[in-house]
């Protein structure tokens, strides 16, 4: 018996240092004396929440114990739902300098069929450093042409890019940027103009393509076509099967981008970045356009701009009355999202509009309110339990799961603190 | 005679604008801020206080001080939060040039030699609270140029009025990827690898110290036998190092690379270093205590090269916990709009106290700089450079409202234009202004991309 104990040992020690992190554990749970944010539908002060089968089983609003439950102890704690960052590139990049680490850049100005899901790796060092502040789903999106690809949801745990698939994908378009780009742009006005006809002219001459290939696709004709996977990831977005995300930025662009939209017809498009959104938001809300904002924490888009005009942005969209979410932007450092919402909430958006815009507002722009983004039975249990306000920066976040797994509080950066704090040997030999 | 026209035109001209009622704004030095939470930094805060800056310097702080006769502006602060001027000890705000990337050893250029006072990112640092920085040589090259410590004295157009009159001077030193390559990878010379970075400082500071004897011997001559040694700016300077005079403050990441210039500073007998970035630091922590280095980190930034791949955000308190002086930095346009946010982090990554976090960002960086006997905390005597917050800074709802630089409030929430450019840029058209410095939010390698030296991509730092 002695020797089964020390084996035991010696195994979880082995497994310790070898693994990466602690594996998560699945099974039900019973998060008990907890304050439950929901989100939608306020706060139940020492409720019970079930995790059962990977979804949010029940909500009581007393401590209840159900047998088959492992019990988790959350007196003076919060629970809410996993926070969404609608803008990342989470798993693409591991090394930002070591270009052969970096995924999310394929060569080509239109290149819409590629699948960010393809280049996610699952055991990036980068997740689990992300996912314990509380980020449970993060959008990967390509970057790079016109057209860089196809961006996807996933949650932030899994061993396969499909585990990790939360069933929304995005064809990517950056809107064309004409004129200018700055005083350190060096073109001649002459160069700017035709560089401008062109960008716009192939514009068009891809649009009118792909509306020809939907109709061949509608007559039942596009068996007899050559392979042509960029057309046919504009068809999905034709049709509706895939959403388009279109990055843009400027007044002008996003002016634009909605008068566009509104002959295109385009079923399911949503505005990323939207950087001068306060300039047109009533614009944006006549179309019912929703829009992805960020990175909240970044320098004004124009030298003249207000100091605070990107804290207030996101704010200002709501006010307006706009379907709002926010993204970090980040690789590395998505964990920052409640600080991006925290700065947004301080500038004129409050706090409950701010933790939508992390929360509920993406489940809905991405079709998935029925399975993220509050706290709802039947919802996936996609929660983490706090000390305290998650958008205040000295909060700790105590326990996670992701999909019904209890994630372990563990990351590579963790364990060097845990090292290093009081590193042994100090300074003797 | 129509030089000597212009000239006197040009002195009318300019006197007539020493008298005009901006300029005499400009020098408003007297301010009273009552009834405010004062964190002093000193161990303190102290409830419902008032501050009273005269000509410049805190002259009280206390409850129930009268408005004193004459100029004065008051601040009613009640309910809102005053801390001393957040100092950065690694920013590229305010200089036109920031990377001389033409050789592994530069110590001859100065960033004071390109301050720019236009810069709208002084403003928008003011907004954030912050009214000294750091003004940095970039890491292009082993030992880089001479640096500048400002104040952010905005709305002075001339460059001298950014200077901070007494502080020490100081170097930067770059370690590892960046010097590695663009001198080894980009130029094919020493240095190439971190063991040619050793001997690049080695040979300096041999050639400095070699350079000051034959200038002491010299000196030494009561009666001058032969003309005096050529002088060379950047030999000077490598013997002002040696002397102490000059502080190091070396770009770094990786533990084994900061353990050999600590080696090669011991050899050379230099006591006084700040480590920059020092992303590894937490892994010689006690090292670095033992020698009394400084470090000046990040709060969160890594992955972005390899050097830093193994870093965690615990680094500052991690380095705090054992004994080393510690800021926290910016080194971007971009963060030193929220670095008491950054600051705050170091309570979510590891437990720091108030007086700790907030020790990074005013204090610390203060004797980082040699200039903690002007700023850095509230007393009586110090620089009136204060910043007023809506809540506590630590919060991420506070708001700063108020920036104060030696009793001129050079940020005013409530009443500042949204434009607070200095000067238009003619090449500007109205609609494209945007993001004049997109190209160079991160400038720790700026100047190196033009010269074609810039060898990878997505660079930070």
């Amino acid at each position: 018996m002695y020797r089964y104990i020390l084996l035991l040992v010696a195994a979880l020690s082995i497994g310790h240092l070898s693994a990466q992190e602690a594996k998560a554990t699945p099974g039900a749970f019973a998060l008990v004396d907890v304050d439950i944010h929901t989100i939608t539908s306020g706060v139940i002060k020492g409720g019970t929440l079930i995790i059962r089968d990977g979804k949010i089983a029940a909500i009581h609003e007393d401590r209840q114990t159900p047998s088959d439950c492992q019990v988790v102890e959350c007196a003076g704690h919060s629970v809410y739902p996993g926070m969404i960052d609608s803008g990342t590139g989470l798993g693409m990049k591991e090394v930002g300098s070591v270009a052969l680490t970096v995924d999310r850049n394929e060569i080509g100005n239109f290149t819409p069929h590629m699948r960010a899901l393809t280049a996610v790796n699952p055991n990036s060092v980068l997740i689990p450093v992300n996912r314990v502040s509380g980020v449970t789903s993060v959008l990967v999106v390509p970057t790079g042409g016109a057209y860089p690809g196809t961006a996807s949801l996933i949650h932030l745990h899994g061993y396969t890019p499909d585990q990790m698939a939360a069933g929304y994908d995005a064809v990517v378009m950056n809107f064309p940027r004409t004129g200018k780009f700055g005083s350190w742009d060096r073109r001649k006005e002459d160069k700017i103009k035709s560089d401008d006809e062109k960008k716009l002219k192939e514009f068009d001459e891809t649009w009118k393509r792909a509306r020809q290939y939907a109709k061949l696709d509608s007559a039942g004709q596009r068996d007899q076509l050559a392979y042509n996977p960029e057309m046919d990831a504009l068809l999905r977005v034709i049709k509706g099967e895939t959403a388009l995300l279109i990055e843009v930025d400027r007044e002008k662009e996003i002016i634009k981008a909605l008068e566009w939209l509104e002959t295109a017809r385009i079923p399911n498009a949503v505005l990323s970045g939207v950087a001068e959104g306060w300039r047109v938001a009533d614009k944006i809300h006549a179309a019912g356009v929703p829009v992805i904002v960020g990175p909240v924490l970044s320098n004004t888009y124009r030298d003249y701009d207000r100091y605070d005009a990107p804290y207030a942005n996101a704010g200002k969209l709501a006010q307006a009355g706009v379907l709002v979410a926010i993204k970090t932007q980040e690789e590395e450092n998505v964990r920052n999202l409640p600080y991006h919402a925290g700065f947004a909430a301080a500038y004129g958006m409050g706090k409950e509009e701010a933790m939508k815009a992390v929360t509920i507002n993406p489940a809905k722009i991405f079709g998935l309110d029925d399975q993220i983004g509050s706290i709802e039975v039947g919802k996936l249990a996609n929660l983490y339990v706090t000390d305290g306000d998650p958008m205040e920066t000295a909060t700790q976040v105590k326990y996670l799961w992701i999909r019904g797994w209890q994630v372990p509080i563990d990351s590579r950066q963790i364990r060097l603190y845990d090292e290093f704090l009081e590193r042994s040997p100090g300074l003797k030999k | 005679m129509k030089n000597i026209l212009y000239t006197l035109v040009l002195t009318v001209a300019l006197a007539h604008l020493g008298e005009s009622p901006l300029h005499a704004q400009l020098y408003e030095d007297n301010l009273l801020i009552t009834g405010a939470t004062v964190i002093t930094m000193t161990d303190e805060v102290l409830e419902d206080t008032d501050v009273l800056i005269r000509d410049g310097k805190i002259s009280k702080i206390g409850k129930g001080i009268k408005v004193p006769s004459g100029k004065m502006r008051v601040i009613d602060a009640s309910g809102k939060y005053v801390m001393p001027g957040i100092i950065d000890a690694h920013s590229h705000l305010g200089i036109d040039a920031v990377n001389e990337a033409t050789n592994p050893v530069t110590a001859e250029v100065y960033t004071g030699d390109a301050i720019n006072p236009y810069e709208v990112g002084l403003y928008h640092a003011l907004a954030g609270g912050v009214t000294t920085s750091h003004a940095m040589h970039g890491s292009a090259n082993a030992i880089g140029g001479q640096c500048e410590t400002i104040k952010h004295r905005y709305g002075e157009v001339d460059p001298e009025r950014y200077r901070m009159e007494g502080a020490i001077r100081t170097i930067k030193f770059a370690l590892g990827e960046n010097p590695m390559r663009v001198h080894g990878m980009g130029s094919r010379i020493q240095p190439a690898t971190r063991m040619g970075m050793e001997q690049v400082f080695r040979e300096s500071f041999a050639a400095g110290r070699a350079y000051a004897a034959k200038w002491k011997a010299y000196n030494n001559q009561k009666v001058k036998t032969g003309p005096a040694p050529a002088y060379d700016l950047r030999l000077q300077t490598l013997a002002d190092i040696l002397s102490g005079e000059v502080m190091i403050h070396c770009h770094s990441y990786r533990a084994d690379e900061i353990l050999m210039l600590m080696d090669v500073c011991k050899d050379y007998g230099i006591e006084k270093i700040c480590f920059q970035h020092v992303n590894e630091g937490f892994k010689v922590a006690p090292e670095l205590a033992e020698f009394g280095a400084y470090a000046s980190v990040f709060s969160d930034w890594w992955a972005y090269k390899f050097e830093v791949y193994y870093s965690t955000a615990y680094n500052a308190a991690i380095l705090a916990q054992n004994g080393v002086v510690t800021s926290i930095n910016s080194d971007s346009r971009e963060l030193i709009r929220h670095l008491y946010h950054e600051a705050a982090k170091t309570q979510k990554y590891g437990g720091l106290t108030d007086q700790q976090a907030l020790e990074m960002i005013t204090i610390n960086p203060a004797i980082q700089l040699g200039i903690d006997d002007r700023v850095g905390t509230l007393e009586v005597g110090k620089d009136g450079d204060v910043a007023i917050f809506s809540a506590h800074p630590l919060s991420i709802y506070a708001i700063p409202e108020y920036t104060v630089v030696e009793g001129r409030v050079v940020f005013d929430r409530a009443a500042d234009p949204a434009d607070m450019r200095l000067r238009i840029n003619p090449e500007t058209s109205f609609e494209d202004g945007y993001r004049e410095h997109e190209h160079s939010d991160h400038r720790c390698m700026q100047g190196v991309e033009e010269l074609g030296l810039f060898l990878f991509t997505d660079h930070k730092h």
